[in-house]
């Protein structure tokens, strides 16, 4: 009856990005501009999964919502172009090995910033107003304030170049389709960040810990295990997936500045508002969605291109108000 | 050796600004099926909860054997061995059966033994062993719930209105599986069922507007109409 | 309680007096400014204080009064300041064309409000505020992109209605000019601040009214226990949508009359991200759930704004030798101060300047 229906919609939600490419190709016309769309908007969307998947676990599993997070995004972003910058002579050299190091490096420093900052935002500035969403609201966006603020002090006003290893750069031609490869390395690393949290959350204890808390939390405390040790890894870990977006963000975008967190806390939202508060598969739907249709967009109606993510926003609010796959609840 | 694994001196717990408990004291002896009996709003749920430590008991102490509970965490009293099966059951509806009972369980995994006599009691438990727990019955999830209160020895086990909404057929297997689980622990049991919780309980009390108004043998009250009408009025009588 | 000292009640009625008394202050100064200060900068920053103070206290209706979290507020300011400024730089100068353009502008911020608190305002507090936050960037999005009627980042630059541009003269002196009160010229830059100031103070009231009329008494209700609320019978999402439009409309009217005052209108000037904060500080450090909160903390707000900067440049200055500080205390920096202010005043003092001096001495 009605949980066949549900469990049909689940399933089939997880095509509308599919969907979304195959539908396009006539509207686009053109093969080869709607393949590097495709492969752009599914890139793009990887990288924002990234960002946007620790924010809706943290929300789910402790109904906490910190507008702060795009700061671990911007900090993932100027650490990742500093150790790039620093690391020169590796980033510039031929050899495969010395830039995969670099590239290694980057994305290490920023996950690695991700955990440490994390761990102290967590413990400073979000324990103090659990449970009180007004507070909580304001005081994280008070730290978003205050970290775009830190950002501007240490990296300056002007944007920053972000070095490319040589290895990235350029694009495969297959046909009359030019692939860039930093794309498809985007892709696959956001496809690799999705897999893994997959198989940590259905296989792993820890991860059966954190559905069943998303769940309900009470719950899993009354049978013995302690959520608010469980949460604060969890926020980290979703701090530092934040970080290597910004990281993976800058290498793409190749000039970054302060107001990148800020830029992509918008779309980080809307994903998160599509795919439905505390859920990885939903991010992931959203995320892919808001990618491609970012892309598809800015080819067809230039001016509309961010404006159409906010009307796809709101058409799936009014088909399912809380969400394609909001994580169950009670 | 306490002949009570629980007690409850003077306990007050507020929520927000109001006041719900107004000194509960309450004696649960070891072993058996004990009834705590109440109306709707006379704090049975805010009772079990204190206990739990879901909610902090402004003052009066809760004793589980020889220690001082109050100040405890949720978690930590749980490692204790109470278990807590609430009036909306708990289920995680996203996980299997399996992986409910699995979390309930403990990281050493399960005792094949105790898995086994869980699957005698209710056999719908090994029938949907690896479905999603959304997908029960009312029934079924209640017996999830229970069967995960059972899948680790415990102490004490806290169950707030198991028979809410739930068949009278199923209600008479909840019974057979309550006396069996009793054996071996003891059971709080919170009922507005006096029916159910009369074919139980051995001991009872009786909670109204956040205090306790009687204390005694089961078999009494059950064949005392009087006292029963005094103490629950007529909201028992009209339950059935 | 000493026998000694005033009692409980009464040290909360003094606080209570105090932050009347500084609300009156503060309106009594605004009320003669053009004649306490005669620069140009000083009735600048009169006529800002009087247009956040409505816009500021129309959010708290919101935040304060209702507990809805919205990031909108600068969509629904800019609406009416837009529509007042396409209106008068396509029309030209004329009160047809600020009431024409300012009421479409305000016609359509309560159009989106109704449209967004019908949407999404069933759902939690913390969708909501997701969901104003996206509209919010996407309406500053179109106004820098549709530059045909918005001219864009650059904002448009137009004329006021002529009786309150400097050349009207609303009295005439001995010689011929605009005559002098107080040493102050009667001409169209006063009439101009009057504007500014009636206005406000008439939307100001509006909003006294409104939460101290039944409507006020739903709200706190509904504030204070939202299931207890839709149990007596209130229709919770109902009522949130109702307020949602009147703060929108009342924000919409303060855009109008900024727009007519600034005789510009841009992003920067209406619906940048930077004046959101600037009303979530304010309502934070003057005092959620209090009008007369919102006169404070846009005054301190507003002159710290304006001093701080000279400070920070001295700080930075005596403190050259050390690394990074110097950095956080150049002037641009100041958010920074103000960031760290606000989660210190959000953790301490959530009832902010005003909440905190009433309820001295409760507890």
């Amino acid at each position: 009856m009605n949980a066949a229906g549900a469990l049909f919609s689940r399933f089939g939600i997880a095509f509308l990005p599919a969907i979304m490419v195959v539908a396009a190709l006539p509207l686009i016309g053109s093969f080869s501009s709607w393949a590097t769309l495709s492969i752009a908007g599914l890139a793009m969307g990887m990288m924002i999964f990234m960002m946007a998947s620790g924010l809706s676990l943290i929300f789910g599993l402790m109904d906490v919502l910190n507008f702060g997070h795009s700061a671990f995004v911007t900090f993932g972003a100027f650490i990742a172009a500093s150790t790039l910058a620093a690391l020169g002579g590796w980033v510039g050299a031929p050899s495969l090995t010395l830039n995969l190091m670099a590239l290694g490096a980057a994305i290490g420093a920023a996950a690695l910033f991700g955990l440490a900052a994390g761990y102290l935002f967590e413990r400073v500035i979000v324990r103090p107003v659990y449970r009180d969403h007004l507070r909580q609201i304001l005081i994280t966006m008070g730290a978003l304030i205050v970290a775009e603020q830190i950002v501007l002090a240490i990296w300056g006003g002007s944007p920053v170049a972000v070095p490319r290893p040589a290895l990235l750069t350029g694009s495969i031609i297959l046909g009359d389709v030019a692939i860039e490869i930093y794309r498809l390395f985007a892709f696959g690393l956001g496809l690799a960040a999705y897999v893994a949290l997959h198989l940590m959350l259905n296989r792993t204890r820890i991860g059966l810990l954190i559905r069943a808390g998303v769940e309900n939390r009470e719950m899993v405390e009354a049978l013995g295990y302690r959520v608010d040790r469980l949460f604060i890894a969890v926020f980290m870990a979703g701090s530092a997936l934040a970080a290597v977006g910004g990281a993976m963000w800058a290498g793409y975008q190749g000039l970054i500045s302060a107001t990148l967190g800020g830029e992509m806390l918008v779309l980080v939202f809307i994903v998160v508002i599509i795919g439905g508060l505390g859920s990885i598969q939903g991010s992931l739907v959203g995320a892919l969605m808001v990618g491609l249709l970012g892309n598809y967009v800015a080819f067809l109606f230039p001016k509309l291109s961010l404006a159409s993510n906010m009307l796809l926003m709101l058409a799936i609010l009014m088909w399912r108000p809380n969400g394609l796959l909001p994580a169950v609840k009670r | 050796m306490s002949d009570f694994i629980l007690r409850l001196d003077d306990v007050h717990t507020d929520i927000a600004q109001y006041r719900i408990l107004h000194g509960v004291s309450l004696d649960v002896p070891r072993g058996g099926v004990h009834v705590l009996l109440g109306r709707n709003g006379a704090g049975k749920t805010t009772t079990l909860r204190t206990i739990m430590g879901l909610w902090r008991a402004r003052s009066g102490a809760v004793v589980l054997g020889h220690r001082d509970i109050s100040a405890m965490h949720t978690s930590e009293i749980a490692r204790l061995g109470v278990a807590y099966v609430p009036e909306n059951m708990g289920i995680f509806g996203g996980l299997t059966v399996e992986e409910n009972l699995r979390l309930a369980a403990g990281p050493a995994g399960f005792d094949p033994g105790r898995l086994k006599r869980i699957f005698t009691l209710f056999p719908a438990m090994e029938k949907f062993r690896d479905k999603s727990a959304w997908a029960l019955s009312g029934g079924q999830k209640q017996m999830l719930a229970i069967s995960r209160a059972i899948i680790e020895p415990r102490q004490l086990i806290l169950i707030d209105e198991p028979t809410k909404g739930l068949a009278p057929a199923i209600i008479r297997a909840m019974i057979d599986a309550f006396r069996d689980i009793a054996r071996e622990t003891t059971i709080l049991l919170v009922e507005q069922n006096f029916l159910f919780a009369s074919s139980l309980g051995e001991t009872v009390a009786v909670i109204d507007d956040g205090r306790i108004v009687h204390r005694g043998v089961m078999a009494e009250l059950a064949a005392d109409r009087d006292l029963q009408t005094r103490l629950l009025g007529l909201s028992l009588d009209a339950h059935h | 309680m000493g026998a000694n000292g005033p009692s409980l009640p009464d040290r909360a009625r003094n606080g209570r007096l105090a932050v009347y008394a500084i609300a009156a202050a503060i309106g009594l100064i605004l009320a003669f400014a053009p004649f306490l200060f005669g620069d140009v900068r000083s009735q600048q920053v009169a006529a800002r204080i009087c247009v956040f103070i409505v816009l500021v206290a129309s959010y708290d209706l919101l935040i304060g009064y209702t507990g809805i979290v919205s990031f909108a507020h600068t969509m629904f300011f800019g609406l009416g300041a837009y529509g007042a400024a396409i209106a008068l730089k396509q029309w030209g100068p004329g009160w047809s064309a600020v009431l024409v353009g300012g009421g479409a502008g305000i016609v359509a911020a309560a159009a989106l409000a109704a449209l967004i608190g019908v949407l999404s305002l069933r759902v939690k507090a913390i969708f909501f505020a997701m969901v104003t936050l996206a509209a919010a960037s996407v309406m500053l999005v179109l106004a820098s992109q549709l530059s045909a009627i918005t001219n864009g980042e650059d904002g448009l630059v137009y004329v006021a209605p002529k009786l309150l541009t400097p050349a009207t003269i609303l009295f005439t002196g001995a010689d011929g000019k605009a005559a002098k009160w107080f040493g102050v010229r009667m001409d169209g830059k006063i009439a101009a601040y009057y504007f500014v100031f009636l206005t406000c103070l008439v939307l100001f009231a509006a909003l006294y009214r409104i939460i101290r009329s039944p409507l006020g008494a739903v709200l706190e209700a509904v504030r204070e226990n939202e299931i207890r609320a839709e149990a007596i019978g209130y229709r919770v999402v109902a009522y949130r949508t109702a307020v949602f439009v009147i703060a929108a409309v009342i924000a919409a009217c303060a855009g109008v009359v900024w727009a007519v005052w600034l005789r510009y209108t841009g992003p920067e000037t209406t619906l940048s991200f930077a004046i959101m904060i600037d009303i979530l500080l304010m309502v934070v450090i003057g005092g959620m759930g209090t009008m007369t909160g919102a006169v404070i903390g846009v005054t301190v707000m507003s002159l710290a704004q304006f001093y701080l900067k000279d400070l920070m440049g001295a700080a930075a200055e005596a403190t050259a030798a050390i690394p990074v500080l110097p950095q956080l205390l150049n002037p641009d920096r100041w958010l920074f101060w103000l960031g760290i202010l606000f989660i210190l005043l959000v953790y301490f003092f959530p009832a902010g300047v005003a909440g905190t001096l009433m309820k001295k001495g409760t507890h």
